[in-house]
């Protein structure tokens, strides 16, 4: 049904989508922490640092990503000479991309989850001699956990579609970072590409609604599991 | 053995400044009005809310001393707290719940077992329910059974009938009861409700803005000038600790001992040899300087008169002495006159049965 280009777009747009993903989670959680519960004194500046990506257009994004992860930037140079890894035109930079942009959603969600957690049921789970790793993993993590899958689902949906940041940091290279996005563009560049940028089209239309979809049945699941 | 403790919080404009050392084993109630400081107080001495200066000592293990640098987090002091919300955790069902705690206990030797405390609890038919399901007075209980298999060292109960109407608090007073008589662990019981103080109590903490005005048995209280202005003139009266002499199944009374004379009144579920403690208002108590005849009244006891102080502009306290037992009466100023009542003058006190309110209780 679909052709091996299509087929490619997708498969690329799916792993860069799971890869920011599980990129930026682990980070999101922390800073949904930091800025929901912990006294840090920069706290109004982080949450504005959190957000730029969502105000700014991605093409500054993804400038400043080549800017400090390019092969010349400190941290890409650092990288190549270490591990060997490069970030510019892989998908893994593709990835890194994504995630960097999807990251104010996943905050969003996890925090706002946070935020609905009553600390006076961490504190019922001190007087019942759970240090506060205890605390954190049996009672803020598990009952957070709406939030995380919603912001998780959220910025994967965004994530299959990030344009700008990508063709930037990553470059529109076949098989490599051309996901659909960009493949859907480089289509309507072509003279005869109306056909398949139409495919392309529709193939980012069902996969958006199929995660929203989804985000919504795990939210409720949850929920009902919570007796809310 | 004591609960000692001096501690200092503030709390923005909120300054709580109490210290007492009470006897223990036993029920403290912190008593007081809304904003007195009674659950800030409860927090500091279970290491929860902003960390006060002073120290805190439950017999000889000191979890705060702020000059020696000595502080406890609330995770390792082992006191067991049962909010007036219950926070108990959405995400497990009730025996999960209640090991949470038991899965965390350590250190002192368990004296709380999970068969047990469900059936004292009543708990049986509730263990696989989610916490939604469950009522009111029913998560209160999980809360105590939750609270008392931590295997707490001592246990607060902060409010925990508060939130609770008046049919939800009669099913699970008797709760709180057993649980007092069976285990030895003390007890600090915060309430707004003075009924229910002397129904638990062993020694009150009374609270007013911020501070210990008055500490003592609740017996002694009665008197207590601080407290009669919190509590009003409806609620003050006696509180007797007697045993039960003789029980009339037919009439359903029971017969208890007020130094060489007796009291007949109701009391549910009493046997013979039961402590009882007894609260006798004094608005139920009437007075009279004759032998009084041909009344509805069946408990009338001979005393005198000890004292009469001011209550408010109706009405003055009169406390009788009946042989070493002291009893109020709240009488109008105008038939303290007419009957010329003075210390020294003997009274016969005489009591509505009906009026009287009993409960089986039998000091920790």
């Amino acid at each position: 049904m679909l052709q091996p280009a299509e087929w490619d777009a997708l498969r690329l747009s799916l792993a860069v989508a799971l890869r920011s993903v599980a990129l930026g989670l682990p980070f999101a959680v922390l800073v949904a922490w930091l800025l929901a519960r912990s006294r840090l004194r920069g706290r109004l500046m982080l949450d504005a640092i959190v957000h730029l990506p969502l105000v700014l257009p991605p093409v500054v994004v993804g400038y400043l990503l080549l800017l400090v992860f390019g092969v010349r930037g400190p941290v890409g140079a650092w990288l190549d000479a270490t591990f060997g890894v490069q970030l510019a035109f892989t998908t893994a930079g593709a990835a890194l991309a994504t995630a960097v942009m999807s990251f104010p959603l996943m905050v969003r969600a996890i925090r706002l989850s946070l935020e609905a957690v009553d600390p006076g049921l961490e504190d019922a789970a001190r007087t019942l001699g759970a240090g506060p790793l205890d605390r954190f993993l049996t009672i803020t993590l598990p009952l957070m956990l709406p939030g995380i899958l919603a912001g998780a689902v959220i910025a994967f949906a965004a994530g299959l579609g990030e344009f700008g940041a990508v063709i930037t940091f990553a470059a529109n290279v076949p098989g490599e970072t051309r996901t659909l996005p960009l493949a859907l563009y480089t289509a309507l560049q072509a003279p005869d590409g109306e056909a398949l940028a139409a495919r392309l089209a529709a193939i980012s239309i069902a996969l958006g609604l199929a995660g929203l979809v989804i985000a919504e049945l795990i939210a409720r699941g949850v929920r009902r599991r919570l007796g809310r | 053995m004591t609960l000692d403790f001096d501690l200092r919080v503030a709390r923005g404009e909120f300054r709580l400044e109490a210290a007492a050392t009470v006897p223990i084993p036993g029920v403290v109630a912190l008593f007081g009005r809304s904003g007195s400081g009674k659950s800030t107080l409860a927090h500091a001495i279970a290491g929860l809310g902003p960390r006060p200066t002073g120290h805190l000592r439950l017999e000889s293990v000191t979890w705060l001393h702020s000059s020696r640098s000595v502080h406890v987090p609330a995770e390792r002091r082992g006191v067991g707290y049962v909010f007036q919300d219950a926070r108990l955790f959405p995400h497990y069902d009730v025996i999960g719940n209640l090991r949470y705690g038991a899965r965390r206990a350590r250190g002192s030797a368990a004296y709380a077992r999970e068969d047990e405390l469900v059936a004292l609890l009543g708990l049986e038919l509730l263990l696989g329910r989610r916490v939604h399901e469950l009522s009111g007075g029913e998560r209160q209980r999980v809360a105590l059974g939750r609270a008392l298999l931590a295997q707490p060292r001592l246990l607060v109960l902060d409010e925990p009938l508060a939130s609770l109407d008046d049919a939800r608090r009669e099913e699970v007073l008797p709760y709180l009861e057993r649980v007092r008589d069976r285990f030895g662990v003390p007890m600090v019981y915060v309430s707004h409700r003075y009924d229910e103080v002397l129904r638990l109590a062993t020694h009150v903490l009374l609270l007013d803005a911020g501070r210990v005005v008055a500490s003592g048995p609740p017996a002694a209280l009665g008197r207590d000038a601080q407290l009669r202005s919190i509590v009003g003139s409806d609620a003050v009266g006696a509180v007797l600790d007697a045993t039960i002499e003789a029980v009339d199944a037919r009439a359903r009374l029971a017969t208890v001992r007020v130094g060489s004379q007796t009291l007949q009144l109701p009391v549910p579920g009493a046997d013979v040899g039961a402590h009882v403690r007894l609260q006798i208002p004094a608005r139920d108590v009437v007075l009279a300087v004759e032998t009084p005849r041909g009344l509805s009244v069946r408990t009338e006891l001979r005393g005198v008169v000890a004292e009469i102080v001011r209550d408010d502009e109706h009405a003055a306290l009169v406390a009788v002495d009946c042989e070493g037992v002291a009893l109020f009466a709240r009488v109008t100023h105008a038939a303290v006159a007419d009957l010329a009542l003075a210390p020294g003058r003997p009274v016969w006190a005489l009591v509505k049965a009906a009026a009287l309110r009993g409960h089986v209780y039998r000091r920790p």
